[in-house]
């Protein structure tokens, strides 16, 4: 059967957006039909990843969220090499969950998160381009009375060499979803890629810069009203009462609603006109609350309860080799220190917000989302619909960085909308709300413990981590006993447990244990980009260099003695300390660091000063083996972000509760790295082929502890409890 | 409520609003022109930046009334009518954007700096463009103005 979706080329943007529509590639296919524009070309679908227009355009579908992290252009650039069209005439839509749903998960998982975009879908998407291709090349040999075999092509073009004929892909798009579908397709090697592998221009960049890309933030529908909430500042309470009186008199607001959601937020809503006016409106309301259990929760009392796991007896193990206690009592020289981490929130420049329009038959959902059909499922239990009767058209996001796999706002705004039959509204998160409601990087410490013999060798290291965990508190249902093996990121044992090979430690340690004594204050954990590594890293690499002196071995050296066994870990610490001039006297101090996580090797060399108590990063050199590099100049811009993200965090970030409420409701207090901060990065890619690496996340790892080793270097100082924010000490 | 004339990228607009509002806010639910964001409100981000006679300004904190008629508003829409302005042109070269939600904010601080100082200098941009951007694009900004600057350059000559 044939399935020709119909739809306009150039994406309509809705609203009444005044200026910069003329320019405008708009976004949401989606919401275009659901609002019922149709016309321009009618666009035949090949199969479910290709579209192709009379014209040879070219539309490639994409699941997975596009978020800043250029996975959008690296699917396009798999799907597009195997189909073999002219990359120029290249566009791109989102399929809809709903539309997932209906055609059996045509289009796989929509899940974007844990640097997978590209990795678990990469083999399925260049089947889909290479089954495309095959059937416009058989349609074509059926056209011309020939075998397929003797057809070739080049850049949506088919050739016919022997009778000198060819057909566009344009051409004979329209038929050729009726020719078979292959069942067998084979795959270029890597090796001949043109497309894919390249340093290729996003496709998304023109739209960003004239402000005509709609966001979630930006989508107005006819009649929609505009929203603003807040909900009980301590988590776990209750709303219990407010008076709407003044509220209400205010310009273009509405109504006050309050607004319980089955994720377990419970707070109140302004909704009208203007945004502006109802989020005012909000603090006129006197709100009461009932604060419920966790309002006497502060730092104090959660670093307590960190402490009390550092020497616990009880914790779960991870990674073990040999004794590693009979090591330490036959040291010469035992070192110990105490690192903490604080919790962080992900803090993307575009808040939190979803759009939903509501009726007894249909619940629809316009958001930004890491996983558009976790969003449908949070519509239908909502709206209580069935999920055939709702929908999610995805918005591109401003920024996700793991907090928008969530999909508490989407509960939030269908409870709005259910108040409203027939007219949409627009939830929009303030900042505050954001800041307050996060799903917050988990806090850890962990007690360092190592064993030197006379030579200055490792011989034995125990890693004891204490604190929060992320599945506990999310998917307790993944915990294997209790233990939570993503905690172990980066440091875990191999072959323990399947999911967390990509994450071994690299340092082959006769003696060693990691393990964790899991302690959860009472603060909403979340998948935060690079998730558990960031700690771990930061741990493991900075008591690294602390062995390494009080051995006084060269960090370099020492390093790379323990990493005999792992050749790609060795490899890329060595590419970032030779471009790096590790080494030199120069009057710059240096750092290094180095790791394995998400299937990929990475390690960086930071160059720093300290001068009256202020950090300058001069530059950081990063190394990646991703195994298979799809798109090197992405590669880079991810590397330098997560530099960004990550020392943001490190250096001068954190969120700290005062009864139970967060102290950083803003930037302020929320600070973030600005472009004066921003050391010169170097990135060094060295895919080493075969597997597909992650690329979003396993750098940030590194940055962190190669500029805390790097001030050391430069100092003498260690700071152990980040953020450094003032610690440094002034000559 | 107060009836103002705003001059936005060279049009007149007759608005109808509460005269305490943030520009932001009329530019963005007013007058629909939502190229221009929200991210802090509280003129940390620069996320909300738009020029008033060539000067950048965070609009999320300006009361739409201390704006008067005759001051020229420009937003993102109105840089250039098609990607020509040396920052669009520059960003487009080097990629700049990854989720682009400040980037309209970030080109305007830019543009707003190249005006001022068309020969601005790493430590002029230290200074003035102190912007946010939590993808962490900086890297690429810099090099955005400096090669916007050689586009200035080399279309006048
Ligand atoms: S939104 Fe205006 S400075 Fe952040
Ligand atoms: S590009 Fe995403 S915040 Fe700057």
């Amino acid at each position: 059967m044939k399935s020709s979706i119909h739809m306009t080329r150039r994406r309509f943007v809705l609203g009444s957006l005044s200026a910069g529509a003329g320019l405008s590639l708009g976004v949401l296919p989606a919401l275009e039909l659901s609002a019922g524009h149709h016309g321009g070309d009618v666009l035949d679908e090949v199969n479910a990843w290709v579209t192709i227009g009379s014209d040879d355009s070219v539309t490639i579908r994409i699941a997975r969220s596009e978020m800043g992290q250029g996975t959008l252009t690296g699917l396009a650039q798999l799907v597009a090499e195997e189909l073999e069209c002219d990359w120029e005439k290249v566009t791109w839509s989102f399929p809809t969950p709903g539309d997932n749903l209906k055609r059996k998960r045509i289009w796989g998982s929509f899940s974007t998160g844990g640097s997978q975009g590209v990795r678990s879908s990469q083999q399925y998407v260049r089947e889909g381009g290479a089954a495309a291709r095959m059937m416009l090349v058989a349609e074509a040999a059926d056209q011309w009375g020939v075998p397929a075999a003797s057809c070739r092509v080049e850049k949506g073009v088919i050739y016919h060499d022997p009778t000198k004929r060819s057909l566009r892909y344009g051409e004979v798009a329209a038929v050729a979803s009726r020719q078979a579908v292959p069942t067998e397709v084979a795959l270029k090697d890597p090796a001949d890629w043109t497309i894919a592998g390249q340093p290729l221009k996003r496709l998304d960049t023109l739209e960003k810069l004239d402000g005509s890309l709609i966001y979630g933030a930006d989508i107005q529908l006819p009649e929609m009203l505009v929203a603003s909430i807040v909900d009980c500042p301590v988590m776990g309470g209750s709303l219990k009462g407010f008076d709407d009186t003044k509220a209400l008199k205010m310009p273009g607001v509405k109504a006050v609603v309050p607004v319980k959601t089955q994720t377990g937020t419970d707070g109140v809503a302004v909704v009208g006109t203007s945004w502006w006016h109802a989020n005012e409106a909000l603090k006129q309301l006197n709100i009461e609350w009932d604060l419920g259990p966790n309002a006497q929760m502060n730092d104090a009392s959660i670093t307590a309860l960190l402490e009390s796991g550092l020497d616990a007896s009880e914790a779960f193990n991870g990674n073990w080799e040999g004794d590693v206690e009979s090591a330490l009592s036959d040291a010469v020289t035992r070192v110990e220190a105490i690192y903490k981490v604080p919790a962080q929130n992900h803090a993307p420049m575009e808040p939190m917000n979803a759009t939903a329009r509501y009726t007894s038959e249909r619940c629809e959902v316009w958001c930004p989302t890491q996983n558009g059909e976790a969003a449908l499922a949070a519509a239908s239990e909502a709206s209580g619909l069935p999920i055939e009767q709702c929908e999610v058209y995805k918005t591109i996001l401003g920024g996700g960085f793991g907090r928008r796999g969530a999909a508490d706002y989407v509960h939030q705004v269908v409870a709005i909308a259910m108040q409203f039959p027939g007219t949409p509204i627009k939830l929009q998160w303030s900042r505050e709300e954001d800041q307050m409601h996060g799903f917050y990087h988990p806090t850890t410490m962990a007690k360092m413990r190592g064993s030197l013999d006379e030579a200055g060798n490792l011989t034995g290291l125990h890693m004891r981590i204490s604190g929060q965990s992320i599945i506990a508190g999310l998917m307790p249902q993944r915990l294997v006993n209790g233990a939570d093996f993503v905690t172990f990121q980066g440091v875990v044992k191999g072959g323990l447990n399947p999911g967390m090979d990509d994450h071994q430690m690299c340092y082959s340690i006769p003696n060693l244990k990691v393990d964790h004594a899991m302690r959860n204050p009472a603060v909403r954990p979340g998948f935060w980009r690079g998730v558990n590594v960031n700690q771990n890293a930061i741990y493991l690499e900075c008591f690294m260099d602390e062995l390494a002196h009080k051995a006084g071995r060269d960090p370099l050296e020492f390093r790379l003695a323990l990493l005999k066994d792992k050749p790609k870990a060795a490899a890329v610490l060595q590419a970032v300390a030779d471009k790096g001039a590790w080494g030199t006297e120069d009057g710059l101090g240096r750092g290094l660091a180095v790791l394995y996580a998400f299937g990929s090797y990475v390690a960086a060399c930071a160059e720093v000063t300290v001068t009256d108590g202020e950090l300058k990063m001069h530059r950081i050199v990063a190394a990646t083996d991703c195994g298979t590099a799809v798109n090197p100049q992405q590669i880079a811009a991810q590397v330098e972000g997560s530099f960004v993200y990550g020392l943001s965090a490190a250096l001068l970030s954190q969120i700290t509760f005062d009864s139970g409420v967060v102290q950083e409701k803003n930037f302020d207090r929320y600070p973030s790295m600005r472009i004066k901060d921003m050391p010169k990065v170097e990135t060094i890619v060295m895919p080493s082929g075969g597997v597909y690496g992650g690329v979003g996340e396993p750098t940030i790892a590194v940055a962190a502890p190669a500029v805390l080793n790097a001030i050391f270097a430069a100092t003498g100082q260690r700071v152990r409890t980040l953020p450094v924010a003032r610690q440094l000490a002034s000559a | 409520m107060a009836k103002l004339n705003l001059n936005v990228n060279g049009v007149t607009k007759a608005v109808d609003v509460d005269p305490s509002m943030p520009l932001l806010w009329v530019l963005r639910e007013t007058l629909g022109m939502t190229g221009t964001k929200y991210s802090c409100g509280i003129a940390q981000c620069g996320a909300c930046t738009v020029h008033l006679d060539g000067q950048p300004i965070r609009s999320c904190v300006l009361p739409v009334s201390a704006v008067s008629e005759s001051t020229k508003i420009t937003t993102i829409e109105g840089l250039s009518e098609d990607l020509s302005h040396p920052v669009q042109k520059a960003w487009a070269q080097l990629d700049v954007p990854q989720c682009g939600y400040c980037q309209p904010g970030m080109m305007m601080a830019a543009a707003g700096l190249l005006n001022n100082k068309p020969n601005a200098t790493d430590a002029d941009i230290d200074r003035e463009v102190t912007n946010i951007c939590r993808c962490g694009t900086f890297q690429r900004v810099r090099e955005g103005i400096h090669l916007a600057q050689d586009i200035m350059k080399s279309t006048k000559a």
